[in-house]
């Protein structure tokens, strides 16, 4: 009997993804090496380890040539994803300091993959160079997606590369390519991804960051992640000019990378001005961070420079769903802490770094709520859902749906299990959409991170977190029973 | 003058009509011979039955010695090919393709020497829908017709008691607004033409045509009708090619509504409508219209392809109380039979768009044709050319113009400026004189005295 799914080449893909992904255990151990800081030989054994796993997924297999199909495309970017999680906290459970259960090890392997940038350590200041740069470049990897860079990267992936593709990037419509080969698309938004990457690094080393912060930060914003270097995250820093730079570039990421690359290509920035989504994610930011200054203003009495200042800081690090913070948020009226929460739901633009559900889909729902209520007072009117001038096709609308009531369940589901597992409600609540929408802080016993939560929870966090990451389709289509029968 | 029509369509057949009792040598190519022996047997004219765009069919036609090329097959494509092969192959002077398709129409640069050679580009759904739009910026406005580039406009409307000037002397319409350049050029009183006078009375009920420049209208129309609301909510029955133009071009200003029958293309024609609501179902149906609140509605346009369900539509919504109904109406005789008591205004697209045609026909500097009252009368715009002694109007004075009876000038266009034709008003070169033709008889002497004449003849 012929298996649906074509076992051997999606072995043999996932081998070569992870002798791919060893190859990322080099620079932190040159990190290691530069700094003298001993932590060396956990990466030196998970290079070896994972490679030698790769290598053993890949070698029996290395002549099953098969063209990848779609259902397979799904398997190969879920199952990755999860191997990735797990291996990539080889080096967590290796390490002395910090010395981590597996369980801590791969929530903060997972956290960082997804962009999250909610942890389990604490004391991060006391952490070898060499750890921290790893937790750094976890989430560099995991933002544009480690696949989208092996299909640039890996010849062997230029067959099927569409499929892997489709899989791993964020949004509803994602067909649009930006080059004929796919291969070139990839390059095109990775070299985007590594340039702005750049740019933001230089900027915060110049705003006064050491180096190695700067670096470590920039992964961490333009991936929207949140992981920090420090404890205090952004607030050790007490540098308004390092904030200023997190806000320009959080609110970049935030942005369709798709987009940025064709206003690089044309050289025209009125395309910004163009993109619909764009003007709604830009417009609904500056909308909430003014609302949040003018509470805080009034609420808290703080000075009006301050609360605009931690209005935009707080808005641009949440709705992009990187996790930033400066200074304690949970001190501030919880009107200001939900709404900073809620803002994550929507998240960045499709196609951008962010989590949530993307301002696209949001749109897209509220456009189709408006239009019921059309149809009540023109029951025969023909009303199409427009983007721009556009309008969109009922497909993707019904996706949009689908996605949205898939969330939703997703959502209750693992809030009831983690409220099971012993969470009060607010904390509940605030971890998944903290690791749905790959956010990062949290409410209430989550705020600072994971530390205290009992094992059951950090893994359901982990299950939301690939979900949000992988936008709930390509994980949840795997345990449908349709996608195993032929 | 020989002009090839290629297509003997609704568009076609109304070419037909009008030149072949124009005295000019007309040959038509279409693929259906049954229309073209329908008609050859109704007026004068050659036909060749074959595709228009071969090259042996546009030879047998006689494009050789052909004057003009007027391409009016329903195939946006044929048309274009058919200029070109006309060009290419028989070097026919002048080409004119009706073309649809607003992909093409929207590169000017394709069409010309160096491209598609058609000279003339025309559209009638363009016309008809333009046509229906400045219509509707004058409300109570019957027909608004543009004259040099739309610095002057010929207008017709429905006197009503009430209106300043109605029950008074022509001569008043000075007194009442002292420095206007209008001019009444026709009045028709029960079907019947009235040169106007100063003396004249009108009299609520006529048919009065102005021409004035376009900031005078509203005033004009006011001195004759009194004060009319302006239109705010307007509904389409009818979203084919024509209706989709007209509300993309109205639907920021006003509030508009359109009802068309297929959802396919009730869906195509709402996904590229930015502000106008599209409702699925059919225009005669009491309650739709009832929903839609068609007794808040100004303006109700039929503008589907069928004539019966344009006036059955339009009926009905007169009755249920729309303010102003309109009817296009292809058929002159269904045309006749319901303006008036039926509905408030029937459009006859044939009508509209032939003056677009005809400027391309005629001699002697005319630049802008419109036909009126079913083809009866014409309203042209020509241009004097030459300089005083080798022109029969340049350096006269209107008076000493021998413009043949039932000929009335309008207003002068100079450069910019708009001048006022008074009977010692001198006419210069490169004057635009716009003047209404009570009779389409009187073409010929019209388009005589225009005509630039050899060197020293007059």
């Amino acid at each position: 009997m012929k298996s649906v799914i074509q076992v051997r080449v999606v072995l043999r893909i996932i081998g070569a993804l992870l002798g791919f992904f060893s190859i990322t255990m080099l620079p932190p151990l040159g990190v290691s090496w530069f700094y003298h800081d001993g932590a060396h030989m956990p990466f030196l054994l998970a290079f070896v380890i994972i490679m030698l796993a790769g290598l053993g997924l890949w070698w029996p297999f290395r002549h099953a040539h098969h063209e990848l199909r779609v259902r397979d495309g799904f398997l190969v970017v879920a199952l990755f994803w999860i191997i990735l999680g797990l291996t990539g906290a080889v080096p967590f459970s290796f390490s002395r300091n910090p010395h981590m259960s597996l369980t801590d090890a791969v929530f903060e392997s997972v956290s960082g993959l997804t962009t999250t940038g909610a942890t389990v350590i604490s004391n991060l200041d006391r952490l070898p160079p060499s750890i921290l740069y790893y937790r750094q470049q976890l989430q560099w990897l995991g933002g544009m997606g480690i696949v989208v860079l092996a299909v640039a990267v890996l010849p062997l992936l230029r067959v099927g590369g569409m499929q892997l593709y489709r899989a791993e990037t964020p949004g509803p419509m994602k067909d649009n390519k930006l080059t004929p080969r796919i291969a070139e698309t990839a390059k095109a938004l990775w070299g985007v991804y590594v340039s702005l990457t750049i740019a933001c690094a230089l900027c915060f080393w110049s705003a006064g960051m050491s180096l190695f912060d700067a670096i470590g930060h920039a992964f961490s914003t333009i991936a929207t992640g949140g992981f920090s270097t420090h404890d205090a995250s952004l607030g050790f820093f007490h540098n308004s000019a390092i904030e200023t730079v997190s806000v320009v570039f959080m609110i970049i990421s935030g942005i369709n990378f798709a987009l940025h690359f064709e206003i690089l290509r044309q050289r025209r920035p009125g395309i910004y001005r163009m993109d619909s989504e764009v003007k709604v994610y830009l417009g609904l930011l500056l909308l909430l961070a003014l609302l949040v200054a003018a509470y805080l203003w009034g609420k808290t009495g703080m000075a009006p420079v301050d609360a605009l200042h931690y209005g935009l800081f707080y808005l641009a690090s949440f709705m992009t769903t990187t996790g930033f913070t400066n200074v304690a948020y949970t001190e501030w009226p919880a009107f200001v802490q939900v709404l900073l929460i809620f803002s994550a739901f929507v998240g960045g633009c499709a196609g951008s770094t962010a989590g949530g559900l993307k301002v696209i889909r949001v749109m897209l729902l509220y456009k189709q709520g408006i239009r019921e209520i059309l149809r009540l007072i023109h029951p025969q009117a023909e009303i199409p859902v427009k983007v721009g001038r556009l309008s969109v096709p009922p497909r993707v609308v019904e996706a949009v749906w689908g996605f949205f009531s898939l969330y939703v369940v997703s959502f209750a589901l693992i809030m009831v299990l983690m409220m099971a597992a012993g969470l009060d409600q607010v904390t509940a609540f605030s971890a998944v959409a903290t690791s749905l929408n790959n956010l990062g802080p949290g409410l209430g016993e989550v705020a600072p991170g994971f530390m205290t939560v009992p094992d059951m929870v950090k893994w359901l966090a982990c299950v939301a977190m690939l979900l949000g990451r992988l936008e709930i389709f390509t994980l949840l289509v795997l345990l449908t029973p349709a996608y195993w029968k032929s | 003058m020989k002009i090839l029509v290629l297509g003997a369509g609704r568009v076609g057949t109304s070419v037909v009509s009008n030149l072949a009792q124009e005295s000019y040598d007309v040959v038509v190519v279409d693929t259906n011979p049954e229309i073209l022996r329908d008609l050859r047997d109704r007026f004068d004219i050659a036909t060749i039955t074959g595709n228009a765009a071969h090259p042996p069919i546009l030879e047998k036609a006689g494009a050789a010695t052909a004057d003009l090329v007027v391409a009016v097959t329903s195939d946006d494509e044929t048309n274009m090919l058919a200029c070109q092969i006309s060009h290419a192959l028989f070097r026919v002077p002048k080409k004119i393709a009706r073309i649809r398709a607003i992909e093409y129409t929207r590169h000017p640069g394709l069409f010309g020497a160096d491209g598609v050679t058609v000279d003339v580009v025309i559209s009638p759904e363009q016309i008809i829908s333009d046509f229906i739009s400045s219509l509707l910026a004058y409300p109570g406005a019957s027909q608004v017709l543009d004259f040099a580039d739309g610095r002057v406009r010929l207008v017709s409307v429905r006197a009503i008691q009430g209106g300043p000037l109605v029950t008074h002397p022509i001569r008043d319409l000075h007194r009442h607004m002292s420095r206007v350049h209008a001019r009444i050029t026709a009045v028709f009183r029960r079907g019947r033409a009235i040169v106007p006078t100063g003396d004249m009375v009108i009299e609520p009920g006529d048919e009065v045509f102005f021409v004035a420049s376009k900031a005078e209208i509203k005033a004009v129309m006011g001195e004759l009708r009194g004060w009319d609301r302006p239109y705010k909510r307007i509904m389409f029955a009818g979203g084919g090619h024509i209706g989709k133009r007209v509300a993309k071009a109205l639907e920021h200003r006003f509030q508009v509504k359109m009802i068309e029958k297929l959802p396919v293309r009730a869906r195509k024609v709402a996904e590229d409508l930015d502000n106008t609501v599209v409702l699925v179902g059919d225009a005669a149906d009491r309650d739709l219209l009832l929903n839609e609140n068609i007794e808040n509605v100004d303006v109700f346009c039929a503008i589907t392809n069928d004539d019966q369900a344009n006036i059955l539509s339009a009926m009905l919504a007169k009755k249920l109380g729309a303010r102003r109904v309109i009817s296009l109406i292809n058929r002159p005789a269904y045309a006749e039979l319901v303006e008036r008591n039926l509905v408030d205004l029937v459009i006859s697209p044939q009508e509209a768009t032939i003056g677009s045609l005809l400027r391309h026909v005629r001699r002697g500097d005319v630049v802008q044709v419109h036909s009126l009252r079913r083809g009866a009368s014409e309203a042209i715009e020509a241009v004097a050319h030459g300089c005083p002694g080798r022109s029969k109007v340049v350096g006269r004075t209107i008076e000493r113009l021998k413009l043949p009876e039932g000929v009335v000038p309008g207003v002068l266009v100079r450069g910019k400026e708009v001048i006022q034709a008074h009977h010692d008003t001198i006419i210069e070169e490169n004057d635009h004189i716009i003047m209404f033709l009570l009779d389409k008889k009187l073409i010929p002497a019209v388009e005589k005295l225009f005509a630039p004449l050899p060197a020293r003849a007059a």
